[in-house]
């Protein structure tokens, strides 16, 4: 099978032929700068919603554009436009040179070399092709089988969106990358009621995959399953404690921690800034022996995983701390020009009309030894935290927040009570160190981790296996 | 402008031809220039136009309405035809639902709306050497307060300008343009026991109203500055002050939790309070959108209603939730014009500029008046469950040892329920501050809990 490229859609639809391309890109050279590249992004998104019943409305999104940067040392000049056509684009590459103020006397690109061929998220329809009855088919045996669940469960909703992007990279050192993305994303939230108490339960999923693999029962039953049991065992959660305590972390999502604590604080404009409370430190100690830190854009199918980085570079496995030792940061190509490193395939960017930065992929720490059976016997008192919501981070500070939702209380090393939902507070810089257990249990989130930075949204993963965590602030509200 | 309106005609004409009953439309074009500063070296110019219409096509049934939603930023004719027929299609798969439908009349009329003040036409055409020059202004003075401001992140000055059209198959035309000026400058201190950074900022409708450059990179570096050498505190339970720019934060909440949508779901702890005493007689919550210059003001609302001022909180009694038209229906009320509408969403309910009128008392005095306690100048984390009313989030500010700061605080969190908390407020200060289209003065909360140390 001949997979349609990004490249001839380009060239097909608005007449993006190379000459025409590499004209525009010689036009950003035209000054002198370092570094010049053209982003053309074409997506679209279907989306439907179901609650009380009923898909009340069915969504379809198109956008399309080109971003014309071009760099000098620090300086970055960008432009961007939403209408694919030579006299646009032209006109974005002359709006972004201007960053430079040097005559470069007629330099040309170097020749376009495609990037390796490789596809992590192969599907046989873009996702987006599927028909909205297909979709809002899914959502009603979803919301039927979420109420048959518990009669507490008082309300159901189920949302499912389905992506499709085509990118274009073209830059001034000869890159010429292309990818094609899928991506979906299946939510479902309840509302479980019992007497006067009313809780919500929230659970989703979701990848670069096709929309199939969102149909098996096999895959949707346990999202409901899980988003129904949360909320019916949040409905006797009691009152949360507060202050520093030992904490356990189940596997897969609390893996959030490592996003927070460490991922931002290594990218690579804050280290080359000296903003982050990591700079400067490779090679130091930064978490206890034994803990693994990786940032792995190349899994298959996983929602933070990419062909190719929004500048053409391939993305790989980074490891950020090995045996509790920093080993790097994750670049995007001016960071690691500007530091004297290689790019990982961290450059990202939200769409077109955003300027990429280094942003995480998938983000996970290796399995160690411990059974996680056995780490929770080993604590005396403390708190088990399982799903989490959001977090965020200081970077400059290291001081760094995750909320969970659904957490139970851990005594005489036995699980009790489920508690009501806080915020863990933690220094990233040092929250690591204190990691006293592995277990061998790691897991990878279900696909619905979504990373803000600088107002740009960005999907991620992250992951963790059972982890012991001593001495972390729990923010609850019981002395 | 006509050029969009044109756009809106095509849209709405196709979404008919395709099928649909009724239509809406929403065109936004926006130009912006941002750039950045840090130490003496640009670090981008960035120069931006978009354009995106979105139209919602309807299609009337025997029990109910069904709706559809497709966007494009793709303005040319035929993918214009296209995305407005493919909404029409979409819909016919949707389900009847007897409360949606564009509002059954009550306009604005398009050519007498107020004039708001949303953009001062001397500030056309922005000139980027002069924002690069602001932004350099604001990032000297920053560097230049003390030895201990080293680094930053850079500061920014950008300009942007808009223009928003709404049209509907019932005839109604509306058009208005906005601006939008700011100023931003986040230094970083460092000294013996670790680095800081804080921000400061000016945004304005007006650029003759922004603070001067030199005033934003100084107030930005003593905000750095006095968070050097903060520690957490022991766990305890004490009176927190949240400053303007946090307390913000606080009606952003009680915002979401009278939204329409959050109400008639069942998401929202204040659900089926209407009326009742929800938070302590000092509080007085105002949603105004014909605030003049307001960053979050319009002429009309995201269905083409007339934008009224609506009292949400009146002596801690709730009076009022946020409504559009089908919020409104779905709690048998009418809408109060408070739809809020992208070019790519179905029209919501929201806020436009939201505020907590002052009390008295400057916040120096509210410290004055807490014997022991916590200052709260930043919070982080998304701790907030609007179901239960839970809160616990990150915070850091500065600790008070009878009635006197005493010294800066981080790494601890503040939890109490949410109800409780609004109930508890036991000052509120004169010094409303608007640096968003959310706006409070200072105000204190009775008791939380403070988690830190062991």
């Amino acid at each position: 099978m001949t997979r349609p490229t990004a490249r001839d859609f380009f060239r097909d639809r608005f007449g993006l032929d190379e000459r025409s391309l590499g004209a525009a890109l010689d036009t950003a050279l035209e000054r002198r700068v370092d570094h010049a590249d053209l982003f053309f992004e074409y997506a679209s998104q279907s989306s439907v919603v179901l609650e009380e019943g009923i898909v009340k409305s069915g969504d379809r999104h198109l956008e399309q554009g080109v971003g014309v940067r071009a760099q000098v040392g620090e300086r970055t000049g960008y432009a961007h436009s939403d209408e694919l056509n030579v006299e646009s684009i032209q006109l974005a590459a002359r709006t972004a040179r201007a960053i430079s103020a040097d005559a470069a006397g007629g330099r040309s690109a170097q020749a376009a070399v495609a990037t390796r061929e490789r596809d992590l998220y192969p599907v046989a329809r873009p996702p987006t092709d599927t028909p909205v009855e297909d979709m809002i088919a899914l959502v009603e045996a979803i919301d039927a089988y979420a109420r048959s669940r518990d009669p507490r469960i008082v309300e159901v909703m189920a949302s499912c969106v389905a992506q499709h992007r085509q990118v274009l990279v073209l830059a001034s050192d000869g890159t010429l990358a292309e990818d094609v993305r899928p991506l979906v994303r299946l939510n479902v939230q309840v509302i479980a009621v019992e007497g006067n108490r009313r809780e919500v339960g929230y659970q989703g999923c979701g990848g670069r995959t096709d929309f199939e693999s969102l149909v098996d029962p096999a895959r949707w039953q346990p999202i409901a399953d899980e988003a129904a049991r949360v909320a019916i065992q949040n409905l006797g959660a009691e009152p949360c404690p507060a202050g520093s305590m030992t904490v356990v972390l189940g596997p897969g999502w609390p893996g959030i921690l490592l996003h927070e604590a460490i991922g931002h604080g290594l990218e690579g404009d804050f280290n080359r800034k000296g903003t982050s409370a990591f700079a400067g430190r490779v090679g130091e100690r930064v978490a206890a022996p034994g803990v693994t830190v990786v940032d792995d854009g190349t899994l298959p199918g996983r929602r933070g995983s990419l062909n190719v980085d929004d500048e053409g570079t391939p993305t790989q496995r980074t490891v950020l701390i090995e045996d509790g030792i920093l080993r790097g940061y994750l670049q995007d190509r001016q960071n690691a020009r500007l530091m004297g490193v290689p790019a990982t395939g961290n450059g990202r960017r939200q769409s077109y009309a955003h300027l990429p930065m280094p942003r995480m992929t998938n983000t996970f720490m290796l399995a160690g030894q411990d059974d996680p059976q056995d780490i929770l016997r080993s604590v005396d008192r403390g708190i088990f935290a399982v799903h989490f919501g959001g977090g965020q981070v200081d970077i400059t500070s290291g001081k760094f927040v995750f909320s969970a939702s659904e957490a139970y209380r851990i005594e005489n090393g036995r699980i009790g009570a489920p508690l009501k939902g806080a915020t863990l507070i933690g220094n990233g810089p040092d929250v690591l160190t204190r990691v006293s257990r592995i277990g061998h249990d790691l897991a990878l989130d279900q696909g619905v981790g979504t990373c803000g930075k600088d107002g740009q949204s960005v999907p991620v993963g992250v992951g963790l296996p059972t982890i012991r965590v001593d001495e972390l602030t729990v923010g609850g509200t019981e002395g | 402008m006509s050029e969009l309106l044109e756009a809106a005609e095509i849209a709405l004409e196709a979404a008919r031809g395709a099928g649909a009953d009724d239509a809406d439309t929403v065109v936004v074009a926006s130009e912006s220039t941002e750039t950045r500063v840090r130490g003496d070296e640009i670090d981008y110019v960035k120069q931006a136009h978009q354009r995106t219409l979105g139209v919602r096509a309807l299609v009337r049934g025997r029990d109910g309405t069904r709706q559809a939603i497709t966007s494009t930023s793709d303005l040319a004719e035929p993918a214009l035809r296209a995305m407005a027929a493919e909404a029409a299609t979409l819909a016919r798969a949707t389900a009847q639902d007897p409360a949606a439908g564009l509002p059954d009349s009550g306009f604005a009329d398009p050519n007498a709306l107020p004039d708001l003040a949303l953009a001062d036409p001397a500030d056309r055409g922005v000139d980027v050497e002069a924002r690069v020059d602001a932004a350099r202004r604001a990032e000297r003075a920053a560097r230049a307060v003390d030895p201990r401001i080293v680094n930053s992140e850079g500061s920014q000055a950008s300009s942007g300008f808009s223009q928003v059209v709404y049209a509907n198959s019932l005839g109604f035309r509306g058009a208005y343009e906005s601006a939008s000026h700011a100023l931003f400058s986040e230094p970083l201190a460092r000294n013996g026991s670790g680095m800081q950074r804080d921000y400061w900022m000016s945004v304005s409708r007006r650029l003759a109203s922004l603070e001067s450059p030199e005033a934003v990179g100084t107030t930005a570096a003593e905000r750095a500055l006095r968070r050097l050498d903060a520690r957490p505190v022991p766990t305890c339970e004490v009176p927190v002050i949240f400053d303007p720019l946090t307390a913000a934060s606080l009606w952003r909440q009680v915002a979401a939790l009278v939204n329409g949508y959050s109400v008639y779901r069942g998401t929202s702890f204040l659900a089926g309070k209407l009326g009742e005493v929800v938070a302590s007689p000092s509080v007085q919550l105002v949603d105004d959108p014909l605030r003049p210059g307001g960053l979050g003001s319009r002429p009309f609302d995201g269905e083409g209603l007339p934008s009224q001022r609506t009292a949400l909180i009146e002596d801690g009694r709730l009076r009022n939730l946020l409504l559009d038209t089908y919020s409104a229906r779905k709690l048998g009320f009418e809408s109060n014009a408070h739809a809020s509408r992208s070019a790519s969403s179905a029209p919501g309910a929201g806020a436009t500029n939201l505020y907590l009128e002052p009390g008295q008392g400057r916040l120096d005095e509210i410290v004055a008046d807490t014997p022991r306690g916590l200052l709260v100048t930043e919070l982080i984390g998304m701790g907030f469950n609007p179901v239960t009313g839970d809160y616990s989030r990150g915070a850091a500010g500065h600790w008070i040892e009878n009635g006197a700061l005493c010294h800066p605080v981080e790494e601890v969190t503040i939890a109490a329920n949410f109800a409780d908390m609004l109930q508890g407020i036991d000052a509120v200060g004169e010094d409303l501050l608007w640096l968003s289209s959310v706006a409070s003065p200072s105000v204190r909360v009775a008791r939380m809990t403070v988690a830190g140390e062991a």
